[in-house]
């Protein structure tokens, strides 16, 4: 547990460095990782719970970055799509046309790495699951399904 | 070989950039000392302002500035001049914006809106428009009759809430009526919804000292805020610049200029300073534009073997609190009135109306989604008590070349393509032949329903597309244009257009992803499917150019006549003997002789593209046309649906698009399977619900639901090849059209399903129940 008072210069662990920002207790991660470390990746689209854009990785695992205060992040892994270096699912995305606009990928992108990490062969009632926490207004989401079963069969 | 062109799938060109958190939108531009602007907003959907007291929330330290109606006298509309930036004196929908607090950030922004206090009187709602129409409604806008009209073809009527009014009298109603065995009349109702992109709406303005105004936003329409912008606050356009990075997502919620006007306030009343004002979710969804909604009233009248005969409509508008976009909403809906069908007698009326609801702008498929729901629900009802198949029944009386539409346009199969074909290809597709009902046990119903549709694209009949090419030192090529990179990959097609006109590679043609306004050709908006359309033609303009200018300066070089000259693979060769040639890249900036003598400077191409041959549509008649073709198709879609529980989940879902020649496959099913799954969402969930006070019940998405993954139906995506020959390649745009059969398609197979007549959206299961019941338990 921490106890945070007024601004503080606190350390995250973000994309595997170290970094200094300056927070208060109320300041979400999402603005922290936008506003401080420049990290855009991380998009707000409701701020909310309900559309997944800003999703990041905490320990390796999919978290919704507008709900959880940078204080409660503070001793753990963040990943942002930043993060993310050549790895399969960006290349599935592209070659199975599973983004439009852009702007849901991040998340997408890392909910459905993380999916493959900790669940290699998840069947598709597991796909669902995780995936459902993220909105695409563009896609029909076939195509988002499309991408993850090339990673999760390894095809790509 | 090098790639080539089109007909092959070609990856996006910003792909890279998109899965790397890379692609930056407006909001991701973040620089320091920007300060932020927030609105408050109405908490009433009508009621006069009796008082706003900003006292409390100005003493807040790091507050930089409180605009009210009160210090703003603009009013501006695209159409015609009714929308107050801010309300004055009177708020008409709830989320209205009436203040815009300026301060240091976020936090301290939040801080002073929430210490705004707003003291409302309220007023009676107008909740529906068929409220709006009736004898002694509210008036919404009293100074109708004062208000400016932009455009020459918006017909208000003062003293009503009628902001607009279209109509199509073609052939002879009475007759046609006359010369009809069976007659369906019927009432539909579908509320507004949203557009939910996933980028809420967001702008930031900075005025420099030279009096130069920069604007960066989120919008479709970077060209029309310039022109905006310098209209509406009186500014020499040159002095207006306005940038527009990557969009998330459009859908035709981004083509109307809100945000901008407010930002350029914010910044001026901060003496200049750089400010962003960005939507929350809340506000994206009630206070920025939404979908139009619609009540439609329509007899529709067939002889005893099935042709259709006649067919008379009342279309309502739902316009909201201003008229914005709804005007041509109202027009794109009378231009295509019919559906794709033959029918000689029209008569349409429709209105657009004011109501407390959040005002409305362009949404995917431009009204056709809507009224396509009403048209192609009349053709199932009348194809059942014909007797007939509803698939047959559509083909009997497919506009076919030399019938009419209902502004009189003539068909060809060119403008037009074959929705016969279509039709055919569906029904294959969705194994029509089964049956369109099946008991499955269990209380389970398996239920196919159909739709047909087409769209125009209702441009300005002056709209201009542009493009600039230079080149690089090493001979590729940079494409300069206007059109908003926001998902479908339009700047890809340029690239492939061009990729194929000079016979050389794409990955060798770099396009700008970003628009400025300053240095990027005009480029209408990015809407209506029109891009591969009027852009295209631009760079096919530009393409030829280029070749004209390095035949003739190759023609000197090699000393022959340039029209034996050939362009592929950057290189210009003499026809007669391809070893002569000389690179892209020894004469694109200049040619240099051995002995260092140049010639010529640098190529330089440009292109651009009017849209001609369309007009305004005859007031009385609404004879005219309104764009330069029809993208046509038909859809399915197949449910099982439980009688128990009124529940129903998606089997499969079908388009057969005529889309002429395809350009890019795999981006092309991509779009219209998105289309698609937006359409399920409008038929299945998405809807404003309205308070007894006119107050939006669904702003979060929370409530308001779209579809999600795993709900998906299967997607079955062919298409029909019919060439438009003024077109790119004889290509058609299909971006929006996805959408428009969907709804329409679903409330066939759930009718069928239910036996009931489903003549309202969305159709969620306790609707269904209360249709099928009559709400009785």
């Amino acid at each position: 547990m921490y106890s945070l008072k007024g601004k503080n210069i606190v350390q995250l662990n973000v994309n595997k460095e170290i970094h200094d920002v300056v927070i208060r207790p109320s300041d979400v991660l999402l603005n922290t990782l936008r506003d401080q470390l420049g990290l855009t990746g991380a998009k707000p689209g409701c701020e909310n719970g309900d559309c997944g854009a800003c999703t990041v990785l905490i320990d390796g695992w999919p978290v919704k970055s507008c709900l959880m205060l940078t204080v409660e992040a503070l001793g753990k892994k963040i990943t942002t799509v930043e993060g993310l270096k050549n790895v399969p699912i960006q290349k599935a995305f592209i070659e199975k046309f599973a983004f439009q606009c852009g702007y849901c990928t991040s998340g997408f992108l890392l909910v459905c790495h993380a999916l493959a990490t900790i669940h290699p062969y998840p069947p598709d009632i597991v796909i669902d699951e995780w995936l459902q926490s993220n909105i695409c207004r563009c896609t029909s989401y076939e195509e988002i399904g499309n991408a993850v079963r090339a990673i999760l069969s390894g095809e790509i | 070989m090098p790639k080539t062109g089109i007909g092959v799938t070609v990856i996006r060109k910003e792909a890279c950039n998109k899965v790397t958190g890379d692609a930056k939108y407006t909001n991701d531009f973040i620089s320091v000392g920007i300060l932020t602007a927030k609105m408050v907003t109405s908490t009433c959907a009508h009621a006069a302002i009796k008082k706003i007291d900003i006292a409390q929330a100005s003493s807040l330290p790091g507050v930089r500035a409180i605009i009210t109606g009160d210090n703003c006298s603009v009013i501006y509309g695209p159409l015609l001049e009714d929308r107050p930036p801010l309300a004055h004196k009177k708020v008409r929908y709830y989320g209205e914006p009436i203040a815009l607090v300026v301060a240091d950030n976020e936090f301290i922004a939040s801080q002073a809106v929430f210490l705004i206090k707003v003291e409302y009187e309220p007023l009676p709602v107008v909740n529906s428009p068929s409220e709006a129409i009736r004898q002694g409604a509210v008036i919404l806008h009293e100074n109708l009759g004062s208000y400016k009209t932009v455009v020459e073809d918006v017909y208000p009527k003062p003293g009503t809430n009628i902001c607009d009014q279209k109509q199509i009298r073609k052939g002879d109603i009475q007759k046609g009526f006359f010369e009809s065995d069976i007659i369906e009349e019927a009432r539909f109702i579908l509320p507004q919804s949203d557009h939910i992109a996933m980028e809420t709406r967001t702008a930031q303005a900075k005025i420099n000292a030279d009096g130069t105004v920069f604007i960066r936003s989120a919008s479709q329409a970077p060209h029309g805020i310039k022109k905006e912008i310098s209209k509406v606050f009186g500014l020499e356009e040159g002095k207006v610049i306005v940038e527009v990075p990557f969009v998330g997502g459009g859908f035709g919620g981004k083509a109307s200029i809100q945000l901008e006007l407010l930002a350029y306030m914010a910044s001026k009343a901060v003496g200049g300073r750089e400010i962003k004002i960005i939507n929350s979710r809340e506000n994206d969804i009630v206070t920025s534009p939404c979908r139009m909604g619609l009540e439609a009233i329509i007899k529709l009248g067939a002889s005893k073997d099935g042709k259709l005969k006649a067919i008379q409509m009342t279309y309502l508008v739902d316009t909201g609190a201003y008229s914005d976009t709804g005007p041509r909403l109202a027009r794109a809906i009378a231009v295509d009135c019919t559906g794709p069908y033959n029918i000689d007698n029209v008569w349409c009326d429709v209105l657009c109306v004011y109501t407390n609801h959040p005002y409305v702008t362009a949404f995917r498929g431009f009204g056709h989604a809507s009224y396509t729901f009403c048209i192609e629900r009349m053709i199932d009802k009348l194809a059942r008590r014909l007797q007939m198949d509803p698939a047959e029944f559509r083909k009997i009386n497919s506009l076919l070349p030399n019938h009419t539409t209902p502004t009189q346009v003539k068909v060809t199969e060119s403008n037009f393509g074959n929705l016969v074909a279509c039709i055919d290809k569906l029904k294959t597709l969705i194994n029509w032949e089964e049956g369109d009902r099946l008991e499955i046990g269990n209380d389970k119903i398996k239920a196919k329903g159909m739709a047909c549709l087409w769209k125009t694209s209702n441009s300005p009949p002056d709209e201009v597309s542009g493009v600039f090419l230079t080149f690089n030192e090493d001979g590729s090529i940079n494409l300069n244009c206007g059109c908003v990179e926001y998902g479908p990959a339009m700047k890809t097609t340029a690239a492939q257009i061009l990729s194929e006109k000079l016979k050389m590679d794409i990955n060798r043609i770099y396009v700008n992803m970003d628009v400025n306004t300053k240095y990027s050709p005009k480029h209408w908006k990015t809407v209506a499917s029109m891009t591969t359309f009027m852009l295209g033609r631009a760079v096919l303009r530009a393409a030829e150019d280029v070749i004209r200018q390095l035949k003739s300066l190759a023609a000197v070089v090699l000393r022959c006549p340039p029209e034996n000259l050939e362009v592929e693979d950057e290189k210009i060769y003499v026809k007669s003997d391809p070893a002569i040639f000389l690179n892209f890249k020894d004469l694109v900036h200049g040619y240099k002789y051995n002995n260092g003598n140049s010639v010529e400077g640098q190529i330089l191409g440009r292109g651009s593209f009017i849209m001609s041959d369309i007009n305004v549509l005859d007031k009385e008649t609404g004879k005219g046309k309104a764009g330069p073709y029809w993208t046509v198709g038909a859809q399915a879609v197949e449910i099982e649906f439980d009688k128990k529980e009124y529940t129903y989940r998606f089997i499969k879902a079908a388009t057969v698009m005529d889309a002429g020649n395809l350009l890019n496959p795999s981006m092309a099913e991509s779009l219209v399977k998105g289309g698609m799954c937006m359409g399920l969402g409008l038929g299945s969930r998405e809807c404003f619900n309205y308070g007894p006070e006119g107050e939006v019940l669904d702003t979060s998405l929370r409530s308001y639901k779209v579809m999600h993954f795993g709900e998906t139906p299967q997607y079955l995506v062919e298409f029909v090849e019919t060439p438009q020959l003024d077109s790119p390649y004889e290509a058609r745009g299909i971006a929006e059209h996805g959408i428009i059969g969907i709804p329409a398609a679903l409330g066939n197979a759930l009718s069928v399903a239910v036996q009931a007549e489903l003549d309202e959206l969305p159709l969620v299961p306790e609707t269904i129940w209360r249709i099928k019941t009559g709400g009785v338990l």
